[in-house]
C-alpha cells in the first residue's frame, strides 16, 4: 500500500489582529491508500483545522502536505479547487446541499466543474450506490436527514476521489440514520478501496474505523489501530431484527 | 463549467426569487423602454425631415440674394440684385437641368366663408421640374400664364383642403389678399412639418406675383427674384456647377470682392438637418440612458444581497471544486440575464409605446416614431453592458470569498 496522505511537521497559526493563535503545532501523519481512519479530539483541539488542510480548503503556515504524490501545501486557490474537485470528496455535518436543487443536480455538480462527460448516468449510478435510486428528483426539503447525507455522499464519490473526508457526518442524524451512513462508508472502503477519513468526537462512531488518531492542543497525542472495528451493517441488521421491521424512513 | 451550464444555474436562481428578480429587472425595463421611445422620436423626426428633402431631390441648388450692409448694419438676403435675367443666364450652363426663379411673400387666401394663410410663390413653369412638384389635378402655371400675367393660382393640397374640403376647387375663384384668382390646379400633398410644409403654399405666375401680390423691385431692367432654384444633373457635379454659377453672376453683377449672392445646396441643408436631429436624438437617448444606469445600480444592489445570502452556497460550490472563475461567471451570468431579460422586455414595451404615440398631433406637427435596428441593438447591448458593469463587483466579491469562511457563514 502507498501513502495517499503524507503530512510532515505541519503548523497552522491564525492571526487575530496582533495575537497569533496556534491551531496545529507540528503534526506529522501518514495515511495509506484504502485506510479508514477517525480523527477525534475535543473542540478546539485543532481537528477541524487539520481537516481543512487535508481537504485543501486551507494551506499550512509551515510544513509539507503531499496528497497522492502531489505537494499541495503551496498551491493557489484555483489549483486547490481542482484538487478538491478531483481527489477529495467532502461530507459535512450539516449536509451542505444546495437549496432548492434536485438530488440528481447536486450529484452532477462536481462533474460540471470538472467538465466530465456522461454526467447523468454517473450521477444516477452514484445515487443508486447509496440507495437513493428512487429519490433522484427530490429536493433537500423533501428528503430526511439520512437521505440528505446520502445525497452528499453520492456527490462526494461521483468524481472517483482518492479520499472521502467526512466532518462529523453523523452529528445531525439519529442513531439509525447514522449507522446507515457509517455502513455506506465501510462498504465504499471495503468494496472500492476508497480512503475514508472521519472527523468525529463520538467514540461510538470512531469505533467503526480501523485506526483512531487523537488530537489535543494541536498535537497528535494518540494514534492507535482498532483491533476489532464494529460493522455498521451487522448492527443495522441486528437493529432491524429487534425492531418492528420498519426499515424505511418516512417519505 | 461551460456557458450553457452557467446560464442554467443562473436561470434557476433568477426564477427561484421571482418577485425580487422582477423588481430588479423593472429598473432595466423602464430604462430601456425610455431609451427606445426617445430614440424612436428622434429617429422619426430625422426620417420625416430627410424623406421630405429626398422627395425633392438632393441635386438641387438654391441661389439667393446676398447680405448687404446698410449704415453699418448687415441685412440678411437683402441685396436686390438677383433677377429673372440672371436665372435665364444660368439655364444655359452645362449640367444644369432646369432653373426656376421664384419670388415669395405671405398672403391670405379666401373662398366663400373659409380662409387660409399661406406662402405665396411666384413661379415659372420650370418650378415643377426643378422642385419635383406635381399637380394632383388641373394644371400647373404655364408659360402663357406667365406671359399674360394671368390671375390664376395653383393651390397646395393643405390650402385646397382648408378652403374646399372635399369639393373640386378647379375653376373656382378665390381671393388672394383681396384680389380674384381662378384656381387652375391643386398640388399633390407632400406632408412635412413646420417651415418644411409645402402643402400650405400657393403658386401664381411670377409676373402676376410681382405686379399684383408681392411687389417686386427692378434691377438693371430685370425683375428681382427672391430665389433661383437650380436643378443639376447629379450631386457629383455640384462643385463645378456652383463655381460656374458664381462666375456667371459675378460677371453679370460686375462684383469683384464681395459676392452679392449665396448658393446653398439641398445636400448642405440635408447635412445640417441630419446633424441637428442626430444631436437631438443623442440628447433624448442620453437622458433616457440615465434611468438605465439607475436600473444597473438596482442590479448591483440585488446581486450584492444575493451574494451575501448565498455565501454558504458559494462555500459549498468551492468545496466541491468550483474555481474563482466558475463563481465569477455564475454571478456575472445571473446579472446579465437579469439585465438582458429586462432589456428585451423594455424593448417590447418601448416599441409598443413608440407605436402608440406615433401619429399624435403636437401643435401643428405630427409626431412620427421609428424604431430602427440601430436603436434596438444599442439598447440591448447597453443593457448587457450595464449588467456586466454592475455585475462585476458583486460577482468578484463572491469569487474571492474564502471557502472556509463561506462554509461557516450563518
Amino acid at each position: 500500500m502507498s501513502a495517499v496522505i503524507e503530512i510532515k511537521e505541519v503548523k497552522k497559526i491564525y492571526k487575530m489582529g496582533d495575537v497569533e493563535v496556534p491551531a496545529l503545532n507540528g503534526i506529522s501523519l501518514q495515511v495509506e491508500s484504502g485506510e479508514i481512519v477517525a480523527i477525534t479530539g475535543p473542540s478546539g483541539s485543532g481537528k477541524s483545522t487539520l481537516m481543512n488542510i487535508i481537504g485543501c480548503l486551507d494551506t499550512p503556515t509551515s510544513g509539507t502536505y503531499i496528497l497522492d504524490g502531489v505537494d499541495v501545501s503551496k498551491l493557489s486557490d484555483d489549483q486547490q479547487a481542482v484538487i478538491r474537485n478531483k481527489k477529495i470528496g467532502f461530507v459535512f455535518q450539516t449536509f451542505n446541499l444546495l437549496p432548492r436543487t434536485r438530488a440528481l443536480d447536486q450529484v452532477e455538480l462536481p462533474m460540471v466543474y470538472a467538465g466530465a462527460p456522461d454526467r447523468k448516468q454517473r450521477a444516477l449510478a452514484a445515487l443508486e450506490s447509496v440507495g437513493l435510486a428512487d429519490r433522484v428528483h427530490h429536493r433537500p426539503n423533501e428528503l430526511s436527514g439520512g437521505q440528505q447525507q446520502r445525497v452528499a455522499i453520492a456527490r462526494a464519490l461521483v468524481n472517483d476521489p482518492s479520499i472521502i473526508l467526512a466532518d462529523e457526518p453523523t452529528g445531525n442524524l439519529d442513531s439509525k440514520a447514522g449507522r446507515e451512513v457509517m455502513s455506506i462508508f465501510q462498504r465504499l472502503n471495503r468494496e472500492r478501496g476508497i480512503t475514508v477519513i472521519l472527523v468525529t468526537h463520538e467514540p461510538a462512531i470512531a469505533a467503526h474505523t480501523r485506526r483512531i488518531i487523537h488530537i489535543r492542543d494541536g498535537f497528535i497525542v494518540d494514534d492507535e489501530p482498532v483491533a476489532k472495528p464494529k460493522d455498521a451493517e451487522a448492527e443495522f441488521s441486528l437493529y432491524n431484527n429487534n425492531s418492528t421491521g420498519d426499515r424505511h424512513e418516512s417519505h | 463549467m461551460n456557458l450553457i451550464e452557467s446560464v442554467r444555474i443562473a436561470l434557476r436562481s433568477v426564477s427561484a426569487n421571482k418577485l425580487r428578480s422582477g423588481l430588479t429587472m423593472l429598473g432595466i425595463i423602464i430604462g430601456v423602454m425610455a431609451v427606445i421611445t426617445m430614440l424612436s422620436i428622434g429617429r422619426g423626426m430625422q426620417t420625416t425631415v430627410t424623406a421630405q428633402i429626398n422627395s425633392i431631390g438632393t441635386n438641387l441648388l438654391f441661389v439667393r440674394p446676398g447680405n448687404t450692409q446698410q449704415g453699418g448694419v448687415r441685412q440678411q438676403e437683402s441685396a436686390a440684385t438677383l433677377t429673372r435675367e440672371d436665372a435665364n443666364a444660368l439655364a444655359t450652363l452645362p449640367n444644369v437641368t432646369s432653373v426656376a426663379p421664384e419670388i415669395d411673400g405671405f398672403g391670405q387666401v379666401a373662398y366663400m366663408g373659409n380662409n387660409a394663410v399661406g406662402r405665396i410663390l411666384g413661379v415659372t413653369p420650370e418650378y415643377q421640374y426643378a422642385m419635383n412638384a406635381n399637380v394632383a389635378s388641373g394644371e400647373f402655371v404655364s408659360a402663357a400664364n406667365v406671359q399674360a400675367r394671368a390671375a390664376v393660382v395653383v393651390l397646395g393640397a393643405g390650402i385646397a383642403q382648408t378652403l374646399f374640403d372635399t369639393a373640386d376647387p378647379i375653376g373656382s375663384n378665390v381671393r388672394i389678399n383681396g384680389q380674384n384668382f381662378r384656381v387652375i390646379g391643386v398640388m399633390e400633398p407632400k406632408g412635412g412639418t413646420g417651415f418644411m410644409n409645402t402643402d400650405t403654399q400657393i403658386y401664381v405666375p411670377i409676373t402676376t406675383a410681382g405686379s399684383r401680390l408681392v411687389g417686386a423691385a427692378r434691377f438693371r431692367g430685370g425683375d428681382v427674384v427672391s430665389t433661383v432654384n437650380v436643378r443639376i444633373t447629379d450631386t457629383s457635379v455640384q462643385d463645378s456647377v456652383v463655381q460656374d454659377i458664381s462666375d456667371v453672376l459675378r460677371e453679370r453683377h460686375r462684383t469683384q470682392f464681395q459676392d452679392d449672392f449665396t448658393i446653398q445646396s439641398q445636400q448642405d441643408i440635408l447635412n445640417t438637418l441630419t446633424q441637428i436631429t442626430d444631436a437631438f436624438t443623442i440628447f433624448l437617448g442620453g437622458i433616457a440612458g440615465i434611468s438605465l444606469i439607475v436600473g444597473g445600480i438596482g442590479i448591483m444592489n440585488i446581486m450584492l444581497v444575493s451574494v451575501t445570502e448565498r455565501t454558504r452556497e458559494i462555500g459549498i460550490r468551492k468545496a466541491i471544486g468550483a474555481r474563482r472563475r466558475d463563481i465569477l461567471i455564475q454571478f456575472l451570468t445571473e446579472a446579465m440575464i437579469l439585465s438582458l431579460f429586462g432589456g428585451l422586455i423594455g424593448l417590447l414595451f418601448g416599441a409598443a409605446i413608440a407605436r402608440m404615440i406615433s401619429g399624435i398631433q403636437m401643435g401643428n406637427t405630427t409626431l412620427q416614431t421609428v424604431v430602427d435596428l440601430d436603436a434596438v441593438l444599442l439598447a440591448i447591448s447597453f443593457s448587457l453592458g450595464v449588467g456586466l458593469f454592475f455585475g462585476i463587483y458583486p460577482a468578484n466579491r463572491a469569487a474571492t470569498l474564502h471557502p472556509i469562511d463561506a462554509l461557516r457563514y450563518e
